[in-house]
């Protein structure tokens, strides 16, 4: 792929027009999941962004998705996405090699509320490729560990070839102030890990449900089954937060494609409090 | 016994039980181990002990041609390992294998059918027990039907 360094707008321009980027680094994950490192192609400074939000990605002569950020927030230098081969652009997106440029427009959308972590015991739960959107928080609250009261990190995977960042929960799960479990759908003899459904550890959550925060990143199946599960632990539903996925396009609330009855995904979310969705992640094929 | 008592008051699927029932149980039951890679029951045996694990890691696995054993379910420490003793024929119809050192409480299952025959007070609260896990189980069997991790995301 040719690449393009002339920046297409300023950083803080125009929220339709892309900026370029290059690709610093790719890790391949497993099955079609790559994770793009980005490095500023010209002299101006990265866009910072708070865990949660997303960027557009433009390849060029492909076309635009949505992507999550799952790097360090407190990492300036570059932006970490990561992301699945499910469609042309996604594909293409993930076929970009070290040097590869790209079109980026700036970080979107809602923010999980850290801020309102600050004191309390904090639950996790991702599930599949959810658990990119949440690591950005998962850096946070282990930088801070301090901050938080007691922390639970719960994640679901079809299988354990899928199980993603799979290094970096090993690595998480040597710490002893973290409560780590990982449930895999299914599994062959040579796993020895746990099977079953994600929703079977919410009954062993090691927190205070009154004092709990509850963040949620998976398909949307599961953040339903989930948030039900973790509202019957007594988590107030107004404490549990989750990831809304749709088509976005505009990501500024213009074009309709994201909408939810009076939600703009790509503004008013991603990042949501259950409580105002919980009524709207029922309704079928909404 | 008083030990037994004890144990069983404490497993999460016994908290709560009034102590005469959690008693009349004790009665039944009995302290096992396992070593890894030991089977605690597999398919096709009589489904004679109720196996309350304590410490420990348990593969629920199912024999599929081509594919080996097949796990679907992990249980471990206050979780309970297989639920066919319940009703007609009490025959297992998976294999409960231990992954890691195991220990458990077992109880007789037909010792403890029996005196929930005879006592319906104690056999309602148990049922009741097991009901609510069994539609756990249900609901977590169906979560995994859906292979919600199969696209999307």
């Amino acid at each position: 792929m040719p690449a393009i360094t002339e920046p297409l707008a300023p950083a803080e321009g125009d929220p339709m027009l892309p900026r370029i980027v290059r690709v610093g680094k790719r890790a391949r994950d497993h099955n079609g999941t790559v994770t793009l490192t980005l490095e500023s192609a010209d002299e101006m400074p990265l866009p910072t962004f708070r865990p949660g939000q997303f960027t557009m990605l433009y390849v060029f002569g492909v076309g635009e998705i949505p992507v999550s950020i799952s790097g360090d927030a407190a990492d300036e230098t570059c932006l970490v996405q990561t992301v699945r081969a499910v469609g042309a652009v996604s594909q293409a997106v993930t076929e970009l090699q070290p040097g590869d440029t790209l079109g980026l427009r700036r970080p979107f959308g809602t923010a999980w509320p850290l801020e309102d972590l600050n004191g309390r015991d904090v639950v996790i739960v991702a599930g599949g490729l959810g658990l990119a959107p949440l690591r950005s928080v998962i850096y946070h609250v282990l930088a801070n560990r301090a901050r938080f009261g007691n922390v639970a990190l719960l994640y679901g995977a079809r299988n354990p070839a899928d199980i993603l960042f799979r290094s970096q929960l090993e690595m998480w799960r040597k710490r002893l102030d973290v409560q780590l479990d990982v449930m895999v759908d299914h599994a062959d003899s040579s796993w020895h890990g746990r099977v079953g459904a994600v929703t079977l550890l919410l009954p062993r959550l090691a927190v205070d449900a009154a004092r709990a925060t509850a963040l949620v990143c998976g398909p949307e199946v599961m953040m339903r089954f989930v948030a039900a599960g973790l509202s019957d632990t007594g988590i107030p539903d107004s404490s549990i937060w989750v990831s809304l996925e749709r088509n976005m396009e505009c990501a500024i609330g213009l074009c309709g494609h994201c909408q939810v009855e009076g939600l703009f995904v790509c503004k008013d979310g991603p990042v949501l409090r259950y409580d105002r969705v919980r009524r709207l992640m029922g309704v079928k094929e909404l | 016994m008083e030990g037994l008592e004890r144990i069983l008051g404490e497993h999460r699927l016994f908290v709560g039980l009034p102590q005469p029932f959690v008693a009349l149980a004790a009665g039944c039951a009995r302290n096992v181990a396992f070593n890894a890679g030991d089977y605690l029951f597999r398919s096709g045996d009589p489904a004679d002990w109720i196996y309350l694990v304590r410490h420990g890691h348990v593969a629920l696995e199912a024999a599929v041609p081509g594919r080996g054993a097949v796990m679907f379910e992990t249980v471990s420490e206050g979780d309970v390992a297989g639920l066919t003793w319940l009703l007609p024929p009490y025959r297992w119809d998976h294999d409960a294998r231990a992954i890691e050192p195991t220990r458990a409480l077992a109880l007789d299952a037909t010792c403890l059918r029996n005196k929930w025959e005879t006592d319906h007070d104690l056999g309602c609260e148990v049922l009741k027990r097991f009901l609510g896990l069994l539609v756990q189980k249900v609901n977590a069997a169906r979560f995994q039907v859906l292979d919600i991790y199969a696209r999307h995301y």
